[in-house]
């Protein structure tokens, strides 16, 4: 089988992209369509949410069906898409302001639910939209457009947060790892339950400028060098650990989604029992 | 029936299959009603974790195919407004049923107010314009909430029943109708080929057909500025045409949509003109006032967005006095009547803002009566 290219969930003459030369959100996109394309999603089938930001540009790209929400949001509107009409395949593109910062809520709460929805979650660590201000991942000490001495706050981990709220499957990537990006993409989306693929991304623009990594090299290598499957990760001291990040995926476990328990309250509601579920 | 029961029994007859809501006195009996129907009926019922969540799904839900709504009051209703902006934008019907209590902000929030007469209308940024409907009765809960569906699925747009809390608990007897006996309307579908398809042109309706995500008519919805095709545009033509096409499909419709009930207006010379519970008392007054020999009529405003502009004009030139009782400290309704009639009109306002319900005797008095 030839490699899958993705292009046929592509709008035509949409390239170039409008994303920042060194950007992540290109190959998190590619590697999301090509997962769609080994999967054999019909474009009909298929859904994808965004948000606002620089990630939530991505819908206009696409001719899979598309809902581009509001700031923050995406996920309570996947959630009711997903909700009323389980057969669909749901997919959250966000950035980390749509995700944890402004959205952090529903976030947890989509996770909580465990409500079959794939989110994909791009990291670059600032607002690049606006102008590279710091977000709830900019991590503490670093340089953004409003923090010119150094984030005075702590950065949230996003994947420790799913895992911590119920999602059944939790992976890491960047733009460095395009196939193991693809591939855990791909599981995923064929995970039944709340998935999160976590993509850090740089961001040359504003957060590498802002942080002596001006040039799209020095964010890969950073990522390169720090980045460590997650089972060598966890075997490092937490002296080292500061120094790392855990790649790869994290959590993979089948507790019920939200439809189908659902359902189950719906049978036992229509035979009237009110034994716990 | 109690007001909020029937309303949510207007929903589910209106063909409702969705409800994603969060609790807040006094709607909270239409989430609880909800939450045992939807599983009968083959619907969903969510308890989201706050009201931008919970209009998000709906607005979701509704895209999936599903007639969907929520339920909430004043402090919910202002979190639901930014995401309400979008179902105006995406041209996604749905329904927003908003019990009014008296504020500001926590306020009394067991307490009847009308105090969101104009957050109905200009809650969200912008520049756009939405339905409103607010009953007085039991049985106008019941019937206004499925005119509430229907029209939002007709002209792809959000509707707002926003009765007050009075309303809202009040029990009256009422049977709703049979199935068949009211009409149901269903969002328009394309029927053409699906690669043509565009959902956000206009038919001679000034409304596009629009299809649910999982159909063979793939589709784009945005909150951004959209062309034809659902997808960006940031074209000065495409954009004036979409804001004004968006207030013109309802103004284009506006006979249908404003529906007003007058109560011996015919020789009225005081007019009084009332919406929701304050119009059980001006019905009280008038009859008193006819007592003592004023010919004295009610107006009352059904739809209160789009304004009854034409009905208090014809209405207010025959009228001596004009009198708008409301709970709410400006007089957010005497204001538009002020705005019809003129400043040279006799209007007269009664307003309450303490919580409390406005009486007949309220009313009798600013005619020193």
């Amino acid at each position: 089988m030839a490699h899958a290219t993705g292009t046929k969930y592509l709008k035509d003459g949409v390239l170039p992209h409008m994303w920042c030369s060194g950007c992540g959100i290109g190959v998190m996109l590619g590697a999301m369509l090509r997962a769609f394309e080994e999967l054999d999603y019909k474009r009909s089938d298929t859904v994808v949410v965004t948000g606002i930001g620089c990630t939530g540009k991505a819908d206009d790209y696409l001719v899979t069906n598309a809902l581009h929400t509001t700031h923050g949001r995406a996920l309570p509107y996947a959630t009711g898409i997903k909700a009323f009409n389980p057969s669909l395949h749901v997919v959250v593109l966000m950035g980390d302001g749509d995700s944890v910062t402004i959205g952090g809520n529903h976030f947890i709460h989509a996770a909580r639910r465990n409500i079959d929805l794939t989110a994909i979650v791009i990291n670059n660590f600032n607002y690049g939209m606006t102008g590279g201000q710091v977000s709830g991942t900019t991590p503490g000490g670093r340089f953004t457009s409003t923090t010119s001495w150094g984030n005075p706050e702590r950065d949230f981990d996003i994947c420790a947060l799913a895992e911590v709220a119920g999602a059944n499957y939790v992976a890491r990537e960047t733009p460095y790892h395009g196939w193991e990006l693809k591939e855990h993409i791909k599981e995923a989306l064929n995970k039944r339950g709340f998935s999160l693929v976590e993509v850090f991304s740089p961001c040359p623009t504003h957060f590498g400028k802002n942080n002596e990594m001006k040039q799209t090299r020095e964010m890969l290598d950073w990522f390169k060098m720090r980045g460590l499957p997650a089972d060598r990760y966890r075997k490092l001291d937490d002296e080292e650990k500061k120094n790392h990040f855990a790649i790869g995926k994290l959590v993979d476990r089948d507790n019920p989604d939200f439809t189908t328990r659902y359902e189950e309250i719906r049978e036992k509601a229509i035979r009237g029992s009110k034994e716990q579920a | 029936m109690q007001g909020n029961q029937a309303m949510s029994e207007g929903a589910i007859y209106a063909g409702a299959k969705f409800f994603a809501g969060y609790p807040i006195t006094p709607s909270s009996e239409i989430a609880e009603e909800c939450s045992k129907v939807m599983l009968k009926i083959g619907g969903i019922y969510m308890q989201m974790e706050d009201e931008i969540a919970s209009i998000a799904a709906v607005i979701g839900a509704s895209l999936a195919g599903a007639k969907a709504f929520t339920a909430t009051s004043g402090p919910g209703f202002s979190l639901m407004q930014e995401n309400l902006g979008l179902a105006v934008m995406g041209e996604v019907p749905c329904v927003v049923i908003d019990v009014q209590r008296r504020g500001p902000s926590t306020g009394l929030s067991t307490k009847p107010a009308q105090g969101d007469v104009m957050q109905l209308r200009w809650g969200r940024h912008g520049d756009q314009a939405v339905i409103a409907l607010c009953p007085a009765t039991v049985a106008e809960c019941f019937f206004m909430t499925v005119k509430a569906f229907n029209f939002a699925e007709k002209f792809r747009v959000p509707v707002i029943v926003a009765p007050d809390e009075i309303i809202g608990h009040m029990r009256e007897n009422f049977s709703p109708p049979a199935p068949g006996e009211v009409e149901v309307v269903d969002r328009k579908t394309p029927s053409g080929p699906p690669r043509e398809y565009l959902p956000f042109t206009a038919d001679p309706d000034g409304v596009a057909p629009l299809a649910s995500y999982g159909s063979d008519y793939v589709f784009h919805v945005s909150s951004s500025m959209h062309g034809p095709d659902g997808c960006s545009n940031n074209d000065p033509d495409n954009a004036a045409w979409r804001v004004a096409q968006l207030h013109r499909k309802i103004e284009m419709h506006r006979d249908e949509i404003v529906i007003c009930k007058t109560f011996s207006t015919e020789d009225a010379d005081i007019l009084l003109i009332a919406y929701g519970a304050t119009t059980r008392a001006s019905r009280a007054a008038a009859l008193e006032l006819r007592k003592r020999g004023v010919g004295a009529g009610v107006l009352q405003l059904i739809t209160l967005w789009p304004f009854a502009d034409k009905e208090v004009a014809m209405l207010g030139a025959r009228a001596k006095a004009v009198i708008v009782p409301e709970m709410n400290y400006g007089g957010q309704i005497a204001g538009e009547v002020q705005k019809v009639l003129g400043s040279g009109a006799d209007i007269r306002r009664v307003n309450s803002y303490n919580g409390e319900i406005i009486t007949p005797q309220d009313i009798l008095q600013v005619m020193k009566m």
